[in-house]
């Protein structure tokens, strides 16, 4: 089978973002907690690559180092939405039309109605900023996401004639969930992981920037999009890099996730 | 004169051939049927007269229609002609309406994109089509939308579109295949009504030998992009110059051998079984309007018996299927299998759900597509206590049965063809060795050819291991071929019950008369004096 | 239809005192006491008395609750402990911020993404189609809010063009707001519009290969107006869904991006009254973001009823 062009590009972009953060944790170019002043606002270069922000850190390790906070929160969240919305979808489609299925639906309508960032807000205003608070409401925002992509592709799976098969069977909704409808949605599911992962960067980088996610001195990519706005008239690759990281790393995902689509259903590439 | 004469066409979607010399003509105001198995590229050959081809198909040859050559005009010539000159008409009434367009609307537009009336104007002639076609206005007011209409209505609004520039040509694609039989025998003498009327040719295409036996004029028969064998109906049908035609002929008519008797032992008992559904509320308070689907149903099968359960879509026999296979509850009445209360879920023990396996209609669906065939087979080898010993054993030996190979448990389903797919279905009804197969359709979606050696394996595997069958269809002949008893069903009731022959041939109660002269059937002296004529 | 609306309208409210309950018990419920916690760990006892008086903390939870749905029923949001006014009148003004903002976001977003699906569409696998479809790739990817910086670096800071940002008030007239408002619209929705467009580009494929388009083409119709009579129509209904969705999108856009463009919205009050601990605050405009987003969900699934008649008659 041929890979699609747009799989090989996105990884490759999520790769190069990806292999940055690990090595940050053993190796940045330049140290990225102390203070040089007399390194301050050096437009890129040699000695730093991309430049020295306001305090003379490095742009370049403060980079790699962020992109660590964002992918972690972005995993993170879409894992707490995985491991919670794709039971409940499940269970939803197993018990379909019944009161399980109306509670878990209608609860999924009402964290739809609160936004990861009003989410994001009701728990800063109570338990104070931290990375953790993105995490959670990213986290609780990716829930009815997957719980509604489950319910919706697992129900178009009760209706076929094997699922019935396996009912006459003697097998119950639960195994059934797991031996037949699971593996049959698993492309779809991994399909959305991905759109989910870059929704997650975004939203963390929003986070950070308005000051709701990671805490100074965590370095993350909102973070120094927030500290670099008063200085954008003069130091405008401030600005720029940690925009483009955020650009790239969501553009990888985007389309990696396009890629995988194309690979794993043949049905949604026409589609398409 | 010919109203249509296609020669050599010839037509390749993407350098696969699909259509090879077809050449035929239809006369002014004849029916000409095109008949042929899924895949022989009757439709194609419709969609190409049309230039409504799928992208990347190139066809070729020549089809002359008024003096013009259909497949080498213009977009623009061809946009005047649709709808104006040819009509069409589609196999799938329940999706070939615009589903946010009240019907007038879609009528009148036909009127309207030719410039034959203004709007006003337009809506009048969609108002005295539509009543032509059998919807007259107090029942049918233009303002009405296609999801408040039946399978059968929509198709007579897909009619009056077709028909409402009185075209010189009609082409009907399996214009009933998606019909219950009583209105397929009335959408069919609509059209004949029409080309009596209006002086139309009709072009008819159907993998229905019998239906074109009522309709055509003249019939061609095609295999595999080919037209085999082409003359007026009568002669084509009596002759059966070409091999296939013979072959499609004795499928039609294919009743399977069949071998040991019932005995008096009951094996299903069904008593006063009821099954409500709560409709979608109207009220926002108040108790939920119910739908009775089954009402009351009474029957017996009998151990090595083989019971027709015959009804049209929406009788309720799908859901008494349901009820059977334990898999809904009743609201009222016993389902008893070998003695034992037969309940939905968990309730129902395995050693019950041992003795009942089904087949489905979809060869498709049947199937988790990520599991081997091995693996297919086995699921029922869940209501065991613990997996048999010779578990791959068994598994060969219900392929064998079916006549498949063992090797081919290794494969996926998608390897296989969809008359394969049913034997896998039925080896995998048959591998913990049930005393009954309930078979939902089991046929239903299979070329005649195939479904004879589906009905051949049925019979054959029921002598061998003494099976019960519950054979529950749309379709009379196939009921009629391999039932020893028959039930009637009708708006969730059974109307009539009794031997099979007696059914057929001495119909009592009014339903099953009128199913029965609905069914369209080859007129038995054609058959009789094979190559007699000629 | 009515029924239809009726129903919707009882779920509409169910969902408010569902989502205000959830709201109530984390801002009231988890603390403990509010006003201790609004005043900070070393403050004076008596301050925290006297603020539990203003507050009406000596109710119980639920009579709470009722005293606070029942003030923002009759346009009560309290008194902000910060600003020492009420919260109401806080919110009015930024609300003509914030809500012109999302409002011209959405209809920029949509007057570019209709326009755009539909070319993509129908010039599927051509050079335009790619390019679009790169483009909206691109514009799915960038962050709305360092989009507007890049925005004030072009067109404020370079080219003098627009302001880099505040907000004159409506009493100024309406061209210098709508000017002032254009850089941030911008932004907002062109990351928006970016995906309106694939879903507009791919809904319009998917409806071009239903069966009723072929009984259209069938009868004579051009595929251009197969597409204009037929498709567009149908292929609003998933198109609907988004831009139910797109609507909180673009409200916490707009929070966010209030903060580039110096705006006096209410995203610049709910992150002080966050900084502040102003809970009254936080609670009224939360409440205010949520009602919003219930409401402009009603209202598309009015849009969907309007749209296919086979809703009409369900529920």
């Amino acid at each position: 089978m041929r890979w699609p062009p747009a799989l090989l590009l996105g990884g490759a972009l999520t790769a190069v973002f990806a292999v940055a953060a690990l090595v940050s944790f053993v190796w940045t170019p330049h140290g990225v907690e102390g203070l040089n002043i007399a390194e301050k606002l050096r437009t890129p270069g040699a000695t730093y690559w991309l430049g020295t922000d306001h305090f003379g850190r490095d742009i370049l390790s403060m980079l790699m180092v962020g992109a660590r906070t964002s992918i972690a929160v972005a995993i993170v969240a879409v894992g707490m939405g995985v491991t919670l919305g794709v039971p409940l979808g499940l269970l939803a489609a197993a018990r379909r039309g019944g009161l399980v299925d109306e509670v878990v639906m209608r609860g999924n309508d009402l964290i739809f109605a609160f936004p990861a960032l009003v989410i994001a807000i009701l728990i800063t205003a109570v338990f104070g900023p931290s990375a953790l608070n993105a995490i959670l409401a990213i986290g609780i925002f990716n829930t009815p996401v997957f719980a509604r992509v489950t319910r919706g592709a697992a129900l178009s799976l009760w209706t076929l004639d094997y699922i019935l098969a396996a009912r006459v069977a003697g097998k119950g909704g639960f195994r059934i969930s797991v031996e037949h409808i699971l593996p049959n949605i698993a492309n779809l599911l991994i399909v959305q992981a991905t759109i989910q992962f870059s929704l997650g960067i975004l939203a963390e980088a929003g986070l950070s920037y308005v000051g709701l996610g990671a805490q100074p001195p965590t370095p993350s990519w909102g973070r120094m999009l927030a500290e670099s706005q008063t200085m954008i008239s003069f130091a405008p690759h401030l600005a720029i890099f940690p925009g483009l990281a955020i650009v790239l790393t969501v553009l990888g995902l985007n389309l990696m996730g396009d890629g995988l689509r194309d690979l794993l259903d043949p049905r949604l590439r026409r589609a398409r | 004169m010919s109203l249509l004469s296609v020669e050599t066409l010839s037509l390749a979607i993407r350098a696969e051939p699909i259509l090879r010399d077809v050449s035929f003509e239809i006369g002014a105001g004849e029916v000409f049927g095109l008949v042929g198995e899924s895949g022989s590229g009757k439709s194609m050959t419709a969609l190409a007269l049309m230039q409504l081809l799928p992208d990347g198909a190139r066809a070729e040859g020549a089809a002359r229609f008024g003096g013009r050559d259909l497949l080498s005009l213009g977009e623009r010539a061809m946009c005047g002609l649709r709808g104006n000159e040819i009509g069409m008409i589609f196999q799938e009434p329940m999706t070939a309406l615009n589903p946010v367009q009240t019907v007038g609307d879609q009528v009148a537009e036909t009127l309207i994109v030719h410039g034959a009336a203004d709007r006003a104007g337009a809506a009048a002639a969609a108002r005295d089509r539509l009543a032509r076609v059998g919807l007259p206005a107090e029942r049918f007011p233009l303002s009405r939308y296609p999801h408040e209409l039946s399978g059968g209505q929509r198709q007579r609004v897909c009619i009056a579109m077709a028909v409402a520039l009185r075209p010189k040509l009609l082409i009907a694609d399996e214009p009933t295949t998606a019909l219950d039989v009583t209105t397929q025998a009335q959408i069919l003498d609509l059209l004949k009504g029409l080309v009596a009327e209006e002086g139309m040719s009709l072009m008819l295409i159907t993998h229905d030998l019998a239906v074109v036996s009522g309709m055509a004029d003249h019939v061609a028969v095609m295999q595999d992009g080919r037209i085999v064998e082409a003359a007026a109906t009568e002669t084509l049908f009596r002759r059966r110059a070409h091999p296939y035609t013979d072959r499609l002929f004795a499928a039609t008519a294919h009743v399977p051998e069949r071998h040991g008797a019932p005995r008096e032992t009951p094996l299903l008992d069904v008593r006063g079984a009821v099954r409500d559904y709560a409709l979608p509320g109207t009220r926002l308070f108040g108790a939920a309007p119910t739908f009775r689907a089954v009402d009351g149903v009474s029957f017996t099968l009998h151990a090595g018996e083989s019971l027709g359960l015959v009804g049209e879509s929406g009788c309720g026999k799908s859901t008494l299927t349901r009820a059977i296979l334990g898999l809904e509850d009743l609201q009222g009445g016993r389902i008893t299998l070998d003695g034992a209360t037969v309940h939905a879920g968990r309730r129902m023990p395995a050693t019950l759900r041992r003795k009942m396996q089904v087949v489905f209609q979809d060869p498709f669906g049947s199937f988790n597509p990520r599991h081997r065939v091995a693996r297919l087979v086995a699921e029922p080898f869940h209501l065991l206590d613990h997996a048999p010993e010779d578990r791959d054993d068994r598994i060969a030996g219900a392929l064998e049965a079916v006549g498949l190979s063992p090797a081919d448990g290794a494969r996926y389903i998608h390897e296989f063809s969809g008359g394969q797919r049913q034997r896998i279905a039925i080896a995998r009804a048959l591998i913990i060795r049930p005393k009954l197969i309930v078979l939902d359709e089991a046929v239903s979606a299979l070329d005649v050819s195939i479904r004879a050696q589906i009905l051949d394996l049925l019979a054959d595997l029921q002598g061998r291991f003494g099976l019960s069958y519950l054979f529950i269809s749309h379709d009379l002949t196939v009921v009629r071929a391999i039932t020893d008893r028959v039930l009637v069903m009708k708006a969730g009731e059974i109307v009539e019950e009794g031997r099979t022959e007696t059914v057929f041939d001495a119909p009592a109660h009014p339903y099953t008369r009128q199913l029965i002269a609905a069914a369209p059937a080859i007129p038995a002296h054609w058959t009789e004096d094979r190559h007699g004529t000629g | 239809m009515l029924r239809f609306a009726i129903s919707r309208l009882v779920s509409l409210g169910l969902s408010l005192i569902v989502a205000s309950l959830v709201i109530f018990a984390v801002i009231e419920g988890v603390p403990g006491d509010p006003a201790a916690f609004m005043l900070g760990l070393n403050a004076d006892p008596a301050a925290v008395a006297a603020l539990r008086e203003e507050l009406g903390l000596g109710g119980s939870l639920p009579a709470r609750y009722l005293d606070w749905i029942g003030g923002m029923l009759r346009g009560d949001f309290g008194i902000s402990y910060t600003y020492r006014v009420p919260v109401a009148d806080l919110v009015a003004a930024r609300l003509w911020v914030s809500l012109p903002l999302a409002a011209y976001a959405l209809a920029l977003s949509t007057a570019i993404a209709f326009p755009v699906g539909l070319i993509a569409a129908a010039r599927r696998g051509t050079a335009v189609d790619a390019g679009i479809m790169g483009a909206t790739q691109l514009g799915i990817a960038v962050p709305n809010f360092w989009f507007a910086m890049l925005l004030v670096l072009v067109f404020a800071i370079q080219l003098r063009l627009f302001s880099a940002g505040g907000f004159p008030g409506w009493d100024e007239g309406i061209w210098i707001n709508v000017k002032a408002l254009t850089l941030p619209a911008v932004a907002l929705a062109l990351p928006q519009a970016s995906i309106l467009a694939r879903v507009m580009r791919s809904s319009v494929l998917e409806t071009l290969g239903q069966d009723y388009i072929r009984t259209a083409r069938a009868k004579g119709l051009t595929r251009r107006q197969a597409v204009f009579r037929h498709a567009l129509r149908n292929a609003m209904i998933p198109v609907l869904t988004i831009i139910g969705l797109q609507f909180s999108f673009l409200l916490a856009g707009a929070i966010i991006i209030e903060n580039v463009f110096f705006l006096p919205g209410l995203g610049r009050l709910i992150f002080q009254g966050i900084t502040q601990r102003d809970l009254v605050v936080v609670e009224s405009v939360v409440m205010l973001l949520v009602f919003a987003v219930i409401t402009v969900n009603f209202l598309v699934d009015l849009a969907y009823a309007a749209v296919d008649p086979r809703l009409r008659r369900r529920r």
